[in-house]
């Protein structure tokens, strides 16, 4: 199917690449909090939608729900340090189970707030953005798409430039390089770490709202999101920005073809059942040297 | 010799039988609660004792009720007709084949978990720590995703498995699926409990406290591993089973492979109880139920709330569940030796 008809086959690489962008800006978050703080959070996904509801609403109030790329990090950093103040921080040096237990409860915590909140119906926020037509318009491609994949690379650009230069960025690769030395050399390290929760919240924000204009968001729909950007993260590896973008795109373009190939229905299954076998087989991998995933 | 232990035992037991007669009205509720039981303290076996926290226990336990109620309705009538007609009576079991179908159904829903945990242990347990908890829980949610997508056993519309037969009408159909499920929670118990008195036990702790360790010793670390997670799916295939019965109806993700409910419950009752105890986690699925119970009667609408609430305190202020604390205070009863001065030097410390 893949070379009878080519256009299917570019259609699905290209959306796949511009939401690989998408997951890629998400996993970049996780990425930080766990080199940081070595925490899992699977509410990760959670945070994402609730971020697109913010720019949802913008939309129902008449504003263009483009500006909730502006608007949503700002509320999901004070969220994201809220959640860290009433919870994370006592998990931070805990074994990692009980931090992926306690996110998991913020997790169903959130899906059921949201749904009391806005509903259980499925929602988007329409940008009117129009498509763009390729190869006589066998291709198309919504501009919101493009809009949101451009969004998230200069986001990341930003954090990367802002994690080399300023100050916090550079107390937050201390930190996580060795927080009892950052500590002794005078880190707050309790501030950076909310900080770091309170940056991948907005991070969160931010793709949630892009979420929230080129594709579709509902209460129960974020812990898709934490697997995926789980699975880019094992494959790409901690502080591997090049490898979390490009592993995003890969996944992006696998979710498409499985969506075409084997239906809808079996999407999320999917990705799901790639987890386990990425998993697997890093473990068979990993085992010949003699060696585990840790 | 009748010692202090068998007459509890006794006491258990005898109990446990009459309690669907004490207390009629409870009758789903104690099923409910046994099978619970049985979930709690087969997820402790290698969540607790061997240090494997696994959310994928469901994969087991919504298998088995897949398998119990397809093989009771297969070996009678066509399954595709049977899920197509969504429950419509068009074919009616006579009460012999029902209950022959559900003996035959729950040894399947039984030994084939038990196959399926020994097939895919040896690539699942290679993995440690965190991550075999994030596959176990991918493969739980692929599960439920897949098997939805599947037209045979009722993809999205679910799976009416067959009603109970009229004979003694509601009451019979409680007390029999009490007894099913206080029977799988007395196999199990003494399974457990045997298992707990053997060297197979402390193998497995050795796994839990360091497992290069133990391996430099010279046990075969994944035998021991796999045969572990052989007995957890065997008890969670058949508790699945009778759940699918005493429920009725069979939904992908809300029911069978239901990781958001029973896929966390099982292991919050574990964590609540205290891990790596034999009693623990029958106290904490016990307690755990009347909670909920109340909940879900108090707090209608908002229970999943309540229950996220309820996992963040348990897992922040109690991880090491209500027998923890009890050893903590009372270190005598556990048979442990306290130097009574060293005890005031630490809290003094403290």
């Amino acid at each position: 199917m893949v070379f009878q008809y080519p256009m299917i086959t570019i259609q699905a690489c290209l959306d796949g690449i511009l939401l690989g962008v998408l997951f890629a800006l998400i996993a970049y978050g996780m990425a930080l909090q766990w080199g940081v703080m070595n925490i899992i959070n699977i509410a990760q996904g959670d945070l994402v939608i609730l971020g697109g509801y913010i720019a949802y609403f913008m939309y129902l109030f008449g504003i263009h729900p483009a500006w909730g790329v502006i608007v949503s990090p700002f509320i999901m950093y004070f969220v994201g340090i809220g959640i860290y103040k009433l919870v994370i921080n006592k998990v931070v040096d805990r074994d990692l189970f009980i931090s992926i237990l306690a996110t998991f409860g913020i997790s169903i915590l959130f899906m059921q707030l949201m749904n009391f909140a806005f509903g259980a119906d499925v929602v988007l926020a329409n940008s009117g953005y129009g498509t763009t037509f390729l190869f006589d318009s066998n291709v198309v491609l919504p501009n919101s798409k493009i809009f949101s994949a451009f969004i998230s690379i200069l986001f990341a650009i930003c954090l990367v430039i802002y994690m080399k230069k300023s100050k916090l960025g550079r107390a937050i690769r201390a930190t996580a390089q060795n927080a009892r030395a950052a500590k002794i050399l005078g880190v707050d390290t309790e501030k950076v770490y909310a900080a770091t929760f309170g940056i991948n919240a907005a991070l969160c924000g931010v793709a949630g709202a892009l979420i929230s204009i080129t594709f579709t968001i509902h209460p129960y729909m974020g812990l898709p999101y934490t697997i995926r950007s789980f699975m880019i993260v094992i494959v790409a590896g901690l502080g591997n920005l090049p490898g979390v973008a490009m592993s995003g795109m890969g996944l992006g373009v696998f979710e498409e073809f499985a969506d075409y190939i084997l239906g809808t229905e079996f999407r999320i299954g999917s990705v799901f059942l790639l987890l386990v076998l990425i998993l697997v087989y890093r473990r068979f991998k990993l085992s010949r040297k003699r060696e585990y995933l840790k | 010799m009748i010692n202090k232990n068998s007459i509890l035992y006794i006491g258990i037991l005898i109990f446990g039988i009459a309690a669907p007669f004490l207390f009629p009205a409870f009758k789903v509720q104690l099923s409910i609660l046994c099978v619970l039981i049985v979930l709690a303290t087969t997820w402790n076996i290698q969540g607790g004792e061997m240090g494997y926290n696994s959310f994928g226990n469901i994969l087991f336990y919504g298998l088995g009720m897949y398998l119990c109620a397809s093989v009771q309705v297969g070996m009678f009538f066509p399954l595709a007709e049977w899920t197509e007609s969504g429950g419509e009576k068009t074919f009616v079991h006579t009460p012999t084949q029902f209950f022959q179908g559900m003996a035959v159904g729950l040894l399947v829903a039984a030994v084939v978990p038990t196959i399926v945990a020994g097939l895919i242990g040896y690539s699942i347990l290679g993995l440690r720590g965190h991550y075999f908890a994030i596959c176990t829980l991918g493969l739980g949610v692929a599960a439920g995703e897949i098997s939805g997508g599947i037209e045979i056993i009722g993809a999205g519309q679910g799976f009416t498995t067959p009603p109970f037969p009229n004979v003694g009408g509601l009451e019979a159909r409680g007390e029999f699926f009490y007894f099913c499920s206080f029977f799988a929670l007395v196999i199990a118990f003494i399974t457990i409990r045997a298992i707990y008195s053997t060297r197979f036990k402390l193998i497995l702790n050795a796994i839990r406290d360091n497992e290069d360790k133990a391996e430099a010793m010279g046990i075969e670390t994944m035998k021991y591993k796999i045969i572990g997670w052989m007995v957890s799916a065997f008890f969670c295939g058949l508790a699945g089973g009778i759940m699918g019965g005493l429920v009725g109806y069979i939904d992908s993700t809300d029911v069978a492979f239901d990781g958001r409910e029973m896929g966390v419950f099982m292991v919050l009752m574990a964590i609540l109880g205290g891990k790596g105890t034999l009693w623990g986690p029958i106290i904490g699925a016990t307690v755990f139920h009347i909670f909920k119970e109340g909940f879900w009667t108090f707090f209608l609408g908002w229970q999943y709330v309540a229950l996220g609430v309820l996992i963040v305190v348990i897992v922040i202020y109690f991880p090491e569940g209500i027998m923890g604390w009890l050893r903590e205070k009372y270190p005598e009863r556990f048979g442990e030796v306290v130097d009574e001065a060293d005890r005031k030097a630490q809290v003094e410390l403290k």
